[in-house]
């Protein structure tokens, strides 16, 4: 995983409350065998003009212009800034592997959906909480300032504007540690490798049967 | 010791709801056997709360594995215990004879076929065993796993499916995990966990005549509710439920999810151990006298304290038919559709109309009214062969009713399909009209062929009856083997305990 310390990025909007998993990444994509390359994918109803298929060349499939990742000005953005609810609905891991195959690393709303909010940092990206009138606030800041940026900054936990105003933002400390240090669960389980296998050799003795296989 | 606070919960078959009884619960010393599984696969509790738990076995299958095995490529990790894995491929297998004898290049279905395919290399790179297509040790993975003693008393066991519940059958700790988890579990033998609370749900009492494991799980949702054991790992206990079979008590644990639990369990007894001896993967000679000595410790202590005790008379239980699409929406057969008149809330009120709706029934209809499509028998939580022998010993001699459709009999894996050969039963069901298929999910989950049309009913042996869960449009009944079987002949559902006399 991606570690995050300090990111600044170009932000990108996706101006509506309640976005769901299946908005993030339709169903008929999770027929994949794979983790990667949902990125074409991100948003796909509402981002192409026709359905999405899995196997279908998105490049020859034709774009919603009124949808802003296809505009010019949001190209390269990797700041989300969305509304409240973000990532409700099913569980699917799919979601945060497809905003990360975009290239999204931070997502800004004033509220995000547990289980999305948990896979987030899984997938190395970091989920900001700030109130529903900074959010507006940046929404503004967004559509009047064309190249609009922001800075997350995980350590100090605050989020900044290139014009000097900040804003502090929540995480717990288990999560923090693990993005800053670019540790997945996995990472940070096998930093206690020791202790796995301490434990295996003790029950080995207990239980050898356990083992025997 | 108990502190007794009677409680009102809402049960949508209101008769049934006075055999139930919840207790508050006081501080004694005393372990359950949660405590002491919990314990026993300690690595480290960290300060934050959360715990690493040890893993002693991962079974694994094509659906939610592929990106696991491809998170660990991309990280450059390996399988920390190859031997603790187990792979088979079942949810999204064809069960028909012509698609299964080519093996997995005669999978129809493109993407099935691939998924199925990256499981076999995934299986072969990592040098994790799998029961392939064509291997008679291949089946549904919750089937396999006890039957090949790979899944045993006083284990931790993943997997990748909310059913793995069902090997709490034999003192083990069992949960279902998300695709991260498999591949932590792949890469670290351990799992993050925070500890259940425990909920000790007991069967005390004679079970009628054709009443079943499945009828007892039934009810049991039916009273504690689909959020009953959120939050808690659930013990299931008394007299009543250890009469029954490991077969049986594998039923009420594969079903403890739809309770809302995440893991099941019952104690070990002489029953759990005769079952697993002479197993293939079980321990031997020295290793087997070690074994059983640890096993007969998977109990909880008689001053264990639970958070919840939930009691239940088992002589009160009746052939259980679940109406709705929710599994706590079920009712014993002679019982009828609630009314919506009778809803304690408007969101209940609310709930009924979309279930009724949904399933195309009246309030306040009659069970053995319901007409059927189609009768399905298999799935992980019926399709053992103790499951099968109940079905046959109905049909025998009879005949699947005309109006039916279909009438598909699914064995839960090869060795099962094998045994039932071997002691006819397949004849049984072919001579009555029913379709004797090769081992997998089949139409429990419909990722394959199997499915129900829109709008038809079924009497499934299956575990959940949510919306689509069969197939588009589909309406499921959950019932027992016995039930499913009678229901066949009769194009309609009947009290297992009256018919054919
Ligand atoms: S039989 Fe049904 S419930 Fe059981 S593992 Fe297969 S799909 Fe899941």
């Amino acid at each position: 995983m991606q570690a995050l310390t300090v990111h600044t990025g170009l932000v990108a909007p996706m101006d509506r409350a309640n976005v769901d998993t299946d908005m993030i990444i339709p169903k008929q994509f999770l027929k994949s065998i794979k983790r990667s390359g949902f990125g074409p994918n991100l948003f796909d109803e509402v981002r192409y003009q026709d359905e999405g298929q899995p196997g279908k060349d998105n490049s020859k499939r034709p774009l919603n212009p009124d949808f802003p990742l296809n505009q010019e000005r949001y190209q390269g953005a990797s700041i989300l800034l969305t509304r409240e609810n973000f990532g409700c609905g099913s569980s699917r891991e799919h979601a945060p592997w497809a905003l990360e195959d975009f290239g999204f690393r931070v997502l800004i709303a004033p509220s995000f959906a547990d289980i999305f909010y948990n896979n987030c940092f899984k997938n190395g990206i970091l989920p900001v909480v700030l109130p529903a009138e900074v959010v507006s606030e940046l929404f503004e800041n967004l559509y009047s300032q064309p190249g609009f940026e922001l800075t997350a900054d995980l350590e100090k936990q605050e989020m900044r504007t290139v014009d000097g105003r900040s804003w502090s933002f929540d995480v717990d400390s288990f999560r923090r540690h693990c993005l800053l240090n670019g540790l997945d669960d996995i990472g940070t389980t096998l930093q206690s490798a020791d202790k796995i296998r301490a434990y295996e050799e003790k029950r080995q003795v207990e239980a050898p049967w356990l083992f025997a296989g | 010791m108990y502190k007794k606070d009677e409680f009102v919960l809402f049960t949508w078959n209101s008769k049934l709801s006075a055999s139930r009884k919840q207790q508050g619960c006081i501080t004694v010393a005393g372990k359950t056997l949660y405590d002491k599984l919990w314990e026993a696969h300690l690595v480290d509790q960290r300060d934050d709360g959360s715990a690493l738990l040890y893993i002693d076995r991962h079974l694994i299958h094509e659906v939610t594995s592929p990106q696991a095995f491809e998170g660990l490529r991309l990280a450059g990790r390996k399988p920390w215990r190859i031997g603790a894995n187990l792979a088979t491929a079942d949810h999204n297998v064809p069960t028909t004879l012509l698609e299964r004898q080519a093996g997995i290049e005669g999978i129809r279905d493109e993407v099935s076929r691939l998924q199925v395919k990256t499981l076999d290399d995934n299986c072969s790179s990592t040098g994790i065993m799998e029961f392939g297509l064509g291997d008679e040790r291949q089946g549904i993975v919750h089937v396999m796993g006890p039957e090949q003693g790979a899944t045993l008393p006083g284990m931790t066991i993943v997997c990748g499916d909310s059913h793995t519940s069902t090997h709490g059958a034999f003192g083990a700790l069992a949960m279902g995990i998300g695709t991260s988890e498999v591949e932590h579990v792949l890469a670290t033998q351990c799992l993050i966990q925070q500890k259940m609370k425990n909920m000790l749900v007991r069967v005390d009492g004679e079970l009628g005549p054709g009443v079943t494991a499945k009828d007892v799980v039934l009810h049991i949702i039916g009273v504690i509710g689909t959020a009953g054991g959120t939050g808690h790992a659930i013990e299931f206990g008394g007299t009543a439920i250890h009469s029954l079979s490991v077969e049986g008590r594998m039923t009420i644990c594969n079903m403890a999810i739809e309770a809302g639990a995440r893991a099941g369990m019952v104690s070990v007894d002489d029953t759990t151990i005769d079952y697993f001896h002479g197993r293939p993967f079980a321990p031997r000679g020295e290793h087997w006298d070690l074994a059983v000595q640890a096993w007969r410790d998977l109990v909880s202590d008689d001053d264990a304290v639970f958070d919840r005790v939930v009691e239940i008379d088992a002589a009160a239980i009746e052939p259980q038919v679940s109406w709705g699409t929710s599994p706590e929406m079920v009712a014993g057969i002679r019982g009828r559709v609630p009314m919506l008149a009778d809803m304690p809330s408007e969101t209940q009120r609310q709930g009924l109309q979309r279930a009724l709706q949904y399933m195309g029934l009246k309030e306040g209809q009659a069970l053995t009214d319901i007409r059927l499509d189609r009768v399905f028998i298999g799935s992980c939580t019926n399709s053992r062969i103790e499951d099968l022998r109940a079905a046959a010993s109905v049909v025998k001699g009879r005949k699947v009713s005309g109006s039916l459709k279909e009438a598909l009999v699914v064995p839960g894996s090869g060795l099962v399909k094998k045994q039932a050969e071997q002691e006819g039963l397949d004849k049984v069901f072919t001579e009555a009209g029913f379709q004797w298929r090769e081992p997998g999910c089949s139409m429990c989950l419909a990722m394959n062929a199997d499915k129900l049309g829109q709008g038809e009913h079924c009497a499934s042996t299956s575990n959940r009856n949510f919306e689509g869960r069969q197939g588009f449009g589909g309406r499921t009944h959950l019932v027992s083997p016995a039930m499913a079987a009678a229901a066949a002949i009769e194009g309609h559902f009947v009290d297992i305990r009256e018919w054919g006399n």
